[in-house]
């Protein structure tokens, strides 16, 4: 499975398998996540993320496959390498009647940081999440989003290679979630390798670099979002709300490398590219050219849910 | 055994947050150790009293005399006068007095010239302990009169006249045996220090229940899962879980030993013997609420697991009051850690020593050894799934 980037591939995983009982939760999953990367895990609740990205960290004992982190392998009984993983798991996992700091001291001191090293650490995250002036309140006392900003903050404490986030922004406002979202970006951008799992195609779509679609325990594809659509079949979609001579207009457009097809229809013209967005300004040139005057333009691009349904047959949330 | 100590150190501050820790680790147990001895202390050491009198038909003699002042020395008695054998009989019919002691004619006479004399006690039908107890002090002062007589006897010659100056050595003459009465204050220490030790046997177990129970409460706090991705052996949890109940167990039982002494006036008896069996109590403690909470799949579920085999361990070593020894009982109490600690302290408080707690202190630590290790098996697979 070959990374996206040129960078340093950090993670590699493959030929995941675990099973309670008789029931098969995950089965020959295997990715690789590159350093600046941000790799994401898509697919609904019960897919096998949590478990997936469980035995990635060593929490779980796998049943079969094999995990490497900088070239060295990782499972349950591994330590050493488990102080270059930062961990934010689905729920708030902050001790309450501790305070932000001494939640951070306390995790601190178990990836062996100590004295002024941690101490600047500490102030460093509650910096970089928000919390630096409530750091020595209680937890049980921040609002929702103020602990979901905690939690990602203790998975940053150790200063990881691979940073691994499982569904951060259940529950979590629109507020609290751009933020969150802001600082996965923020932390891709600085180099760090993001393993991220989510059910919400938006989040997959505007943070990953890399997506692999999780259904049943399997990973059913993966690749780059423009990838995984051109995998599927599905075009870019163009309409272009125009005056004039529509049928002259729809032939200049079509003529057009990466245009599939321009049609004339409901008073303008509907035009399918590969990638509509790398075409558009030859679209509207050509579109112009043909003596037609443009009132509007409208682009409808094929998103992973329909990737999703394609590839799995139902939706990729059921909110029911 | 860093990380366990750093896991056991923020274990034990969130212990101390909490008032609930607090209250069961060491206010409970003190006082209701407080409570169980001022109300039931006071019902075993009240004050017993008894009215007496004493009819004195030995005219001129003055061994009668020697009994009243006898009796007049004693705090519990109040005297009152009897004339007569029928006043007195008719005062302890009308339950007025207790009991009435009569000296017949000559009867200092009798006792002095070695025919010897009758004391006639009439108890009161409705004070039949107090009788008893004027007829214990008759029998204890005739006793008394028999000695001195048969010390007399045994220097003079037959049919001699009496030497009062041997009578006066004989009485001087320090008995080679005496039984000593128990006080009421003595008996209120024993009490102090029975309820003492049963408290802090009893609470010993849920002031360390916490400890394997956190591992659950880290699982329901989602933080277990954050312990495990950190670089530490997950024996490193299930340490530091187990650590920061050794300690406070430690702290608190060791606060009460200490508390009870000071301020109940219990007497634990040999320290050495009661650091050895404390330090056995906690680690017993903490391998039997660790292997109870390993059953449990929450931590609810996991507290009342506990309590049912705390109280039940307490009902059956005794902690509330003493059990016999002998029976099924006697043999069943030692199936419970809490039965040999029991057997153990109070062993030290009777005045025992370090040999006297031998096996009491082997039985807790092979219940703490079997319960620990099958504890700490089940509890790594609580945490390697």
């Amino acid at each position: 499975m070959p990374a996206a980037t040129d960078h340093e591939v950090v993670l590699e995983s493959e030929g995941l398998r675990k099973s309670f009982g008789e029931r098969v939760a995950v089965d020959a999953v295997g990715f690789t996540v590159a350093a600046g990367e941000t790799y994401g895990l898509l697919g609904p609740n019960g897919a096998g993320k949590t478990t997936t990205i469980s035995m990635v960290c060593g929490l779980l004992k796998r049943d079969a496959g094999h995990v490497t982190l900088r070239g060295r392998e990782l499972d349950t009984a591994t330590v050493d390498v488990k102080a270059e993983i930062g961990y934010v798991p689905q729920e708030v996992a902050i001790y309450p009647d501790l305070t932000a700091r001494e939640n951070l001291r306390f995790f601190g001191k178990l990836y062996d940081l100590t004295g002024r090293d941690l101490d600047a650490r500490i102030e460093h995250v509650l910096e970089t999440i928000g919390l630096a002036d409530r750091g020595n309140e209680r937890t049980d006392a921040f609002s929702g989003g103020m602990k979901r900003r905690l939690n990602i903050g203790l998975g940053l404490l150790n200063d990881p290679t691979l940073l691994v986030l499982d569904e951060p922004t259940v529950g979590v406002d629109p507020q609290s979630r751009n933020a969150i979202l802001d600082s996965v970006e923020s932390l891709a951008r600085e180099g760090l390798a993001v393993l991220y799992t989510t059910h919400y195609m938006e989040e997959a779509e505007r943070l990953c670099d890399r997506v692999g679609i999780l259904d049943e325990g399997a990973l059913k594809a993966e690749g780059t979002r423009r990838e995984l659509i051109s995998l599927v079949g599905e075009r870019d979609r163009l309409h272009i709300d125009a005056r004039g001579d529509l049928s002259a207009a729809a032939t200049a457009a079509a003529a057009l490398p990466g245009v599939e097809e321009a049609v004339p229809r409901d008073g303008g013209i509907d035009v399918l590219a590969r990638d509509v967005r790398a075409s558009l300004a030859e679209i509207v040139r050509a579109i112009d050219g043909s003596g037609v005057g443009i009132m509007s333009m409208e682009v409808d691009e094929p998103n992973l849910e329909a990737v999703f349904l394609h590839l799995t047959g139902k939706a990729l949330r059921d909110e029911g | 055994m860093r990380d366990a100590w750093t896991i056991a150190a923020k274990d034990m501050r969130r212990r101390l947050r909490d008032r609930t820790a607090i209250l069961v680790a060491l206010v409970l147990p003190f006082g209701l150790a407080y409570i169980f001895d001022l109300t039931l202390g006071d019902i075993e050491t009240q004050g017993f009293d008894a009215t007496y009198a004493v009819v004195n038909r030995d005219v001129g003699g003055h061994l009668p005399e020697e009994f009243t002042r006898l009796l007049q020395g004693i705090d519990f008695i109040t005297l009152r006068d009897a004339s007569s054998v029928r006043e007195a009989d008719s005062l302890a019919s009308d339950g007025t007095i207790d009991a009435a002691v009569v000296f017949p004619p000559g009867f200092t006479e009798r006792v002095e010239d070695g025919r010897g004399g009758e004391i006639v006690v009439i108890g009161s039908p409705d004070a039949q302990i107090s009788a008893l107890v004027a007829e214990s002090i008759a029998t204890s002062f005739a006793s008394d009169l028999d000695a001195i007589g048969l010390s007399v006897g045994t220097v003079a010659e037959p049919g001699a006249p009496v030497d009062e100056r041997l009578v006066a050595r004989a009485q001087d003459v320090t008995p080679g045996a005496e039984i000593r009465g128990t006080d009421a204050e003595d008996q209120a220490v024993s009490q102090a220090t029975f309820f003492a030790i049963g408290m802090a046997v009893f609470f010993m177990f849920f002031a360390v229940e916490f400890g394997v129970r956190g591992l659950l409460e880290e699982r329901e706090e989602g933080t277990l899962s954050r312990l495990l991705v950190a670089p530490i052996s997950p024996g490193s949890v299930i340490g530091g879980k187990a650590l920061a109940s050794l300690l406070v167990g430690l702290v608190s039982t060791s606060l009460l030993v200490i508390a009870t002494t000071w301020l109940l006036g219990a007497s634990w008896g040999e320290p050495i013997g009661v650091v050895l069996l404390v330090v056995g109590g906690v680690l017993a403690a903490v391998g039997v609420t660790a292997l109870v909470s390993t059953l449990a799949t929450t931590t609810a579920q996991a507290g009342a697991y506990v309590s049912v085999v705390a109280v039940v361990g307490g009902l059956l070593g005794g902690t509330f009051f003493p059990i016999s020894q002998a029976g099924l009982l006697g043999t069943i109490r030692f199936l419970s850690p809490q039965g040999w600690l029991m057997e153990g302290f109070q062993e030290l408080a009777y005045g025992g020593g370090l040999a006297d707690i031998a096996w009491p202190l082997t039985g807790v630590l092979v219940i703490a050894t079997v319960t620990g290790a099958i504890a700490w098996m089940r509890s790594k697979r609580m945490v390697a799934r």
